[in-house]
């Protein structure tokens, strides 16, 4: 164990400063828990920040609802991979937790009664499977950042502790198993710092950065998930990753499905309204994986717009400029900024985009981390917990339903909180630091440090990015994905070659983006080992050499190992809380 | 195209210096795109970045003499050579990343958070389309600092003038039909320099990416409380 690197004790650790760190961080710093949160970039710049649609709970502000024709939604949006008894927590505590925001100053959008205005989204309907609903609580188009603000608002309040652009390693797993921790660097300065804790919560967000063109920021490189692999903890369902249909078209910046919610449609270039083709009844606000499918195809076969026949179009003019500067005004000015175009006047050329990882790290209801590493399949792991897009809980199973990703991250990040406060009850001290993982961590670290010829950092990920959008796509057959995992493991010695040519201390980004093509490389192998094994096509995972969804087989969900790229499944959890379970159905919109 | 960028490494140099890069540049760039070219051609170079579309605030900076945020900078329009420096008046880390602490903290001295004394509701609090109204230009903010980086008079007084972003947060809270601590909010920002160095000189206002009005935001408090003390 090195001893030479400081330590600071918390009783918890929170890594990752988005939507689902922060509650759960709230919930411990109300609670007089001693709270650390680490974050690599300063909080509010974490990525909830760039949501815009909303966030999902059967208020029935504005249309009949309940959360049950919510969990109906949920499950067959998830292609029926979703584990039904997280699902009807989710649903049933989602209109608490929406109050519970808008009073802590969330400055959601309201309706004449004064209460939250709701909008509708895709694959939301009334009465299993009725007439639309309008179930998504938005801030005009700037839910996330609302949403994000008031928490990180409420933490200053609350007094909780921030380690601000500090970049989380690796955990700290003893002997027995436990997590103790996490190695991290100070930024700034380049100092490794250990930070212990009786429990640790990873809340890093996803990994949209494997792809080249994504809706992600800069930062959602899968941190905690290559954390996760390393410290031999399985990933789950990798191979269902959400590409959101309307990317601003060879750009990739989101435009929310609020665009189409608040009555916008798609068109060809023969302009024929090409979505009623595909789903007859919910047409445009199908589900995301349907709607990016009909896109793919209406380009494949030759009816895509402008020059290169390489995009649709998104039409909103027929809104009005009244409805688009006060429920779309973010939108609008970022197609104003990089189309110079504006949506008041001119449809907006749009293309299907990288966007959400629905797989993750494998967790049960309350957050904690669960692996077959004992005698069942899901075995605790002890001081460890996960929540929001880097956890896979499942609620969104083989594809996510708009505006249920900002209720994930509250939902539990909240529910892991509470179960942490619990944790610490039964575990009041700290346990002794052992084991190697911190030396381990260091010697990741000093990796870069090498010197001399090799590769560049960028290089590798920059053709990672290309390979994975190449040869794991939207459309999936054996042969492609095969030559895909061949090409990332050689990718992946390819970076054990490369080299920094910055080798300074202080604010070194180059050396924080090396660590982080580390953990996009792991999430990427992953990704592409799990969709090669998966012969069937449900939700994202769409194989043209198995076109069906195969519920005898692969109704279950997949489990990645680091250690020889081993996989493994477990069942679905298909027994809810209270009510009856909803059995497999052909999926149609 | 010729970019003019500040650089700075406290483990290698001196003193600052301006060093040039050419950047082959194409329809469409940012001033983002530019500089992740830059860093390509020289790894050390370092700045802040993240969402790339003007929501998370990390890359503001000084774009040939008015802050703005890299990544919704246009390239074409900027007068060559385009100089690059980090945002004024702060401490340098390194190249174009500045400490940004002093902005947090007086950010988190106008307590930006919803206060309320009664007890809660089941339900959400009643908030009028209009009354939500009063919201719009200033929930918005995404602290990127540009505003109160640009202000003369948070340069001379940055640790007792609040500056024009937490200003703005301010008023968001006073102006929310939902709040019930005004009149502490109010007192808090008596004196002469808390909020009273504002002299009205509307840089923040013009600068800011999300164009948010920081300067009607300050007089709007100035009001109230010249309101309450005739």
């Amino acid at each position: 164990m090195s001893s030479s690197i400081p330590v600071r004790r918390f009783d918890t650790l929170v890594i990752g400063a988005g939507g689902g760190g922060l509650r759960a961080a709230l919930q411990l710093a109300q609670a007089e828990s001693h709270v650390a949160v680490v974050s690599k970039v300063f909080p509010t710049r974490s990525h909830t920040v760039a949501a815009q649609g909303g966030m999902n709970a059967a208020l029935a502000n504005v249309l009949p609802d309940n959360w049950h024709w919510h969990m109906f939604d949920t499950i067959k949006g998830s292609d029926y991979l979703a584990d039904q008894d997280a699902v009807e927590y989710m649903c049933r505590a989602a209109p608490r937790l929406v109050v519970e925001l808008e009073h802590a100053g969330v400055p959601f959008s309201r309706l004449d009664n004064g209460k939250i205005y709701q909008r509708p989204f895709g694959g939301q309907s009334q009465n299993f499977g009725g007439d639309q609903a309008a179930r998504t609580c938005a801030a005009a188009d700037r839910t996330g950042h609302a949403i994000l603000h008031s928490l990180y608002q409420q933490n200053i309040h609350a007094k909780t502790h921030f380690f601000d652009e500090y970049l989380a390693l690796d955990l700290i797993r003893d002997e027995s198993g436990y997590i103790l921790g996490a190695v991290v660097i100070e930024i700034e300065t380049g100092e490794p710092l250990i930070i212990e804790a009786k429990a640790t919560l990873l809340a890093t967000g996803g990994a949209g950065q494997i792809f080249r063109t994504n809706t992600n920021a800069h930062i959602n490189t899968g941190d905690g998930l290559g954390m996760a692999l390393r410290a031999g903890i399985p990933l789950q369902d990798m191979e269902f990753f959400q590409f959101h249909p309307t990317g601003i078209a060879g750009k990739g910046m989101l435009i929310t499905e609020g665009a189409r919610g608040e009555g916008g449609y798609l068109l060809n270039k023969d302009g024929e309204r090409f979505m009623e083709r595909y789903a007859p009844n919910a047409k445009d606000l199908a589900s995301r994986d349907v709607v990016s499918r009909a896109i793919y195809t209406e380009v494949k076969e030759g009816r895509g717009c402008g020059p290169n026949a390489d995009h649709v179009m998104l039409k909103l003019e027929h809104l009005g400029p009244e409805v688009i500067q006060k429920r779309l005004p973010g939108i609008r000015a970022t197609i104003q900024t990089f189309l110079h175009i504006d949506p008041i006047n001119e449809p907006i050329p749009i293309y299907p985009t990288a966007h959400y990882t629905m797989g993750g790290i494998p967790t049960n209801r309350y957050g904690q981390v669960v692996a077959p590493l004992g005698n069942t399949a899901e075995e605790t792991v002890p001081g460890l917990y996960a929540a929001g897009e880097c956890a896979c809980v499942s609620v969104h199973g083989a594809n996510r339903l708009g505006g249920n990703s900002l209720l994930d991250i509250v939902v539990f990040g909240r529910a892991a909180g509470n179960h942490i406060i619990e944790f610490l009850e039964e575990n009041r001290y700290h346990r002794p630091l052992t084991g190697d993982s911190v030396d381990k961590a260091m010697a990741r670290l000093a990796r870069w440090d090498q010197k001399g010829e090799g590769e560049s950092v960028k290089q590798v990920r920059d053709d990672l990015k290309k390979t994975m959008e190449d040869y794991c796509g939207v459309f999936r057959t054996d042969e492609v994905l095969a030559e895909g995992v061949d090409k990332v493991i050689e990718l992946e010695q390819r970076l054990e070659n490369a080299r920094l040519r910055d080798h300074s201390k202080v604010f070194n980004t180059a050396r924080v983006e090396a660590l982080e093509l580390e953990n996009l490389m792991d999430v990427a192998i992953a990704t592409v080992c799990s969709a090669h094994a998966r012969k069937e096509s449900r939700g994202a995972h769409s194989r043209i050499d198995f076109p069906d969804r195969d519920d005898e087989r692969w109704l279950k969900h997949t489990l990645f190992f680091k250690e020889e790229r081993r996989l493994d499944y477990k069942p679905v959890r298909m027994k809810p809380l209270s009510v009856d379970s909803f059995p497999p159905k052909a999926r149609v919109y | 195209m010729r970019f003019s960028i500040y650089r700075y490494n406290p483990e290698t140099d001196n003193k600052p210096y301006m060093q040039d890069f050419e950047v082959v540049v194409n329809a469409g760039m940012m001033l983002r795109d530019a500089l992740l070219n830059i860093k390509e051609q020289d790894e050390s170079f370092t700045f802040r970045h993240s969402c790339g579309e003007g929501v998370c605030g990390s890359d503001a900076l000084n774009i040939n003499g008015t802050n703005g945020l890299a990544c919704i900078t246009p390239i074409s329009p900027l007068k060559e050579p385009v100089e690059v420096r980090p945002l004024p008046g702060r401490p340098v880390i390194r190249d174009l990343v500045v400490d940004m602490t002093q902005f947090y903290h007086q950010y988190r001295s106008v307590k930006p958070y919803l206060i309320v004394h009664d007890p809660e509701p089941e339900e959400e609090y009643r908030q009028s389309p209009e009354e939500r109204e009063k919201l719009d230009g200033l929930y918005e903010c995404i602290l990127c600092g540009c505003c109160s980086t640009a202000c003369p008079s948070f340069w001379w007084n940055p640790d007792k003038f609040r500056g024009p972003a937490a200003l703005l947060q301010s008023y968001r809270f006073i102006a929310d039909s939902r709040d019930q601590a005004t009149a502490q909010r109010l007192e808090e920002l008596e004196g002469p320099y808390r909020l009273f160095r504002c002299h009205t000189i509307m840089n923040c206002t013009n600068v800011c990416p999300k164009e948010l009005n920081p300067t009607k935001a300050i007089g709007e408090i100035k009001k109230i409380m010249l309101k309450n003390n005739t």
